[in-house]
């Protein structure tokens, strides 16, 4: 072994330790949760700029993006679903309950005879590409009133008929569940979307339900909605961090 | 500064004051927050490397993507750039991750972490863009008060007249007091990323924010779209690498020890002027 060939060796494998302390450090559990405070200052920050009431962009006939991507489940196999997809969701019912003064139990053509709000909006992948759709459907905040909010509910939580991790140990976290706080569930353009650009809403945007909140990112609009639940805490929800992708690392709050 | 009043004896090396202690620490802070930017803002473009103009993706007509292609058994990473293909193999849209060619925008050496997380990505960089925008607004605000940014950066009509005499230019770097000011071409350099391409990344980073949008709609019109300012952000930070490629050229062309030192010590050796 020449010095060449010894001191290439030296540096490949000084290269090849850097590599590998960088990826063990970068992704350390004490890291990832130091780094975690800054969510806390972008949600405490964006909170305080935003407000309560300020509305998403809208936008117009014009920019609704003819290919609009799905993302997440496409196509749930889920047997229950399978069988309301066959029957046109006839038997299909949206259940409000948990922290409620009286819950609910609502079909399509329930939903359909409710007030409804038409907005045309942006949706951010949390990957980076955007999408322009028109959404159509009661605001969410009609159900809470008509289903009356006990005072001890902090979080809407969304239940979903799809499940996208067949694979997990936790039982709780194999469908896809989301939730918001109160601020973004009373706020106007939160919706529950049944039509998308003047159609039913298909079956890769999450027929017959998804929620829209405009505000926030991709993985928020939970779609396939089988039941909506108020809570307290999201600590016996899933894995305890709110959601299917922030139970897998993503960030509650998904206004960045 | 100040250094015609320093005697020495002749060929002597003096120390003059070069960096301010809020420029000496902003500028390491700034080390670090941007290297760490640039990978994990990496990592995050790997979740879609594609860019679009506009205010939506159009996914078909992207100006700017990179693809891993199969052909029979063999894997090409391919980029687009405006019409134009490249095979880049090995480096962009198609790289080695453990020895396997896997499809991967940009490869694991330039990714923060090098394995693909998007999770992992968007904490480091959230994390320490409010580092970045804490320590530049902190940086401009004792620059302004201490005159540095006015006095010593801005450039001035005479800079941008006399901007292709600078000796600079021509890689020749003095040792004497002419060393402890910035030249036209620094100044001209350096306020460029303090007052446009610094500013700008952050502007962009911050529409692209969909809560942010609520609170200030006009960044999307000023932009031109979510997704062109996603493209504004990509190529700003193309321009702060290759400011930085060139800042670290210069630095090691002129006295890097020197140089160095001086960003630490906030002095700089300097040969005086010889007295005629």
């Amino acid at each position: 072994m020449n010095r060449r060939t010894w001191i290439t060796g030296l540096a490949a494998s000084a290269a090849g330790m850097f590599a590998a302390s960088c990826a063990k450090v970068s992704s350390a559990p004490t890291t990832l949760k130091m780094l975690h405070v800054a969510e806390k200052w972008s949600k405490t920050a964006q909170g305080a700029i935003i407000g309560r009431h300020a509305l998403a962009p809208e936008f117009t006939e014009a920019d609704i993006s003819p290919d609009f991507r799905a993302n997440g489940s496409i196509d749930p196999g889920d047997l229950d679903y399978k069988a309301l997809l066959a029957g046109r969701f006839a038997d299909w019912r949206l259940v409000v309950d948990g922290l409620v003064e009286s819950p609910l139990s609502l079909s399509l053509a329930d939903l359909r005879a409710l007030p409804a709000r038409t907005q045309i909006t942006r949706h951010d992948c949390v990957e980076g590409w955007s999408s322009i759709g028109k959404w159509t459907g009661p605001r969410l905040s009609a159900l809470l009133d008509q289903a009356r909010l006990k005072p001890e509910a902090k979080f809407i939580v969304f239940h979903c008929l799809d499940t996208l991790d067949p694979n997990t140990t936790n039982p709780g976290m194999a469908k896809y569940y989301e939730s918001i706080d109160l601020v973004d569930a009373r706020h106007e353009q939160t919706i529950l979307a049944y039509d998308m650009n003047g159609q039913p809403l298909a079956v890769p945007h999450g027929a017959p339900l998804r929620l829209r909140v405009e505000r926030q990112l991709g993985y928020k609009q939970a779609k396939y909605i089988g039941r909506i639940e108020a809570v307290a805490s999201l600590d016996h929800i899933g894995g305890g961090a709110g959601g299917f992708w922030e139970d897998r690392g993503y960030e509650w709050y998904a206004g960045i | 500064m100040a250094a015609e009043a320093v005697v020495a004896p002749p060929g002597a090396k003096v120390m003059v004051k070069r960096h301010r202690l809020s420029v000496r620490i902003t500028h390491w802070i700034n080390v670090i927050a941007l290297a760490l930017l640039l990978v994990s803002g990496l990592q995050i473009f790997n979740a879609h490397p594609a860019l679009y103009w506009g205010k939506a993706a159009s996914f078909a007509n992207p100006w700017l993507s990179m693809t891993a292609e199969r052909y029979g058994d063999k894997t090409f990473g391919t980029t687009f750039v405006g019409g134009l293909s490249f095979n880049t193999t090995g480096v962009l849209g198609a790289s080695k991750e453990q020895g396997v060619l896997v499809e991967r925008g940009f490869p694991a050496w330039a990714t923060l972490p090098p394995y693909r997380s998007l999770t992992i990505g968007r904490r480091w960089h959230f994390f320490f863009a409010w580092v970045f925008a804490v320590n530049g607004l902190i940086y401009l605000a004792t620059g302004l008060i201490n005159r540095h940014l006015t006095r010593e950066v801005l450039p001035r009509p005479k800079d941008l007249a006399t901007v292709f005499k600078d000796p600079h230019l021509r890689l020749k770097f003095s040792k004497g007091p002419d060393s402890a000011r910035y030249h036209q071409t620094q100044r001209i350099a350096y306020a460029t990323m303090v007052f446009i391409v610094l500013p700008l990344v952050a502007l962009t980073g911050m529409t692209m924010s969909p809560g942010l949008n609520a609170a200030f709609p006009f960044l999307l019109d000023i932009f031109g779209g979510r997704q062109s300012a996603r493209s504004i952000h990509f190529i700003c930070a193309n321009l702060i690498v290759a400011f930085v490629l060139i800042h670290l050229l210069m630095v090691l062309l002129s006295e890097p020890i020197n140089q160095i030192r001086a960003m630490i010590t906030g002095k700089l050796a300097i040969q005086p002027e010889t007295a005629p």
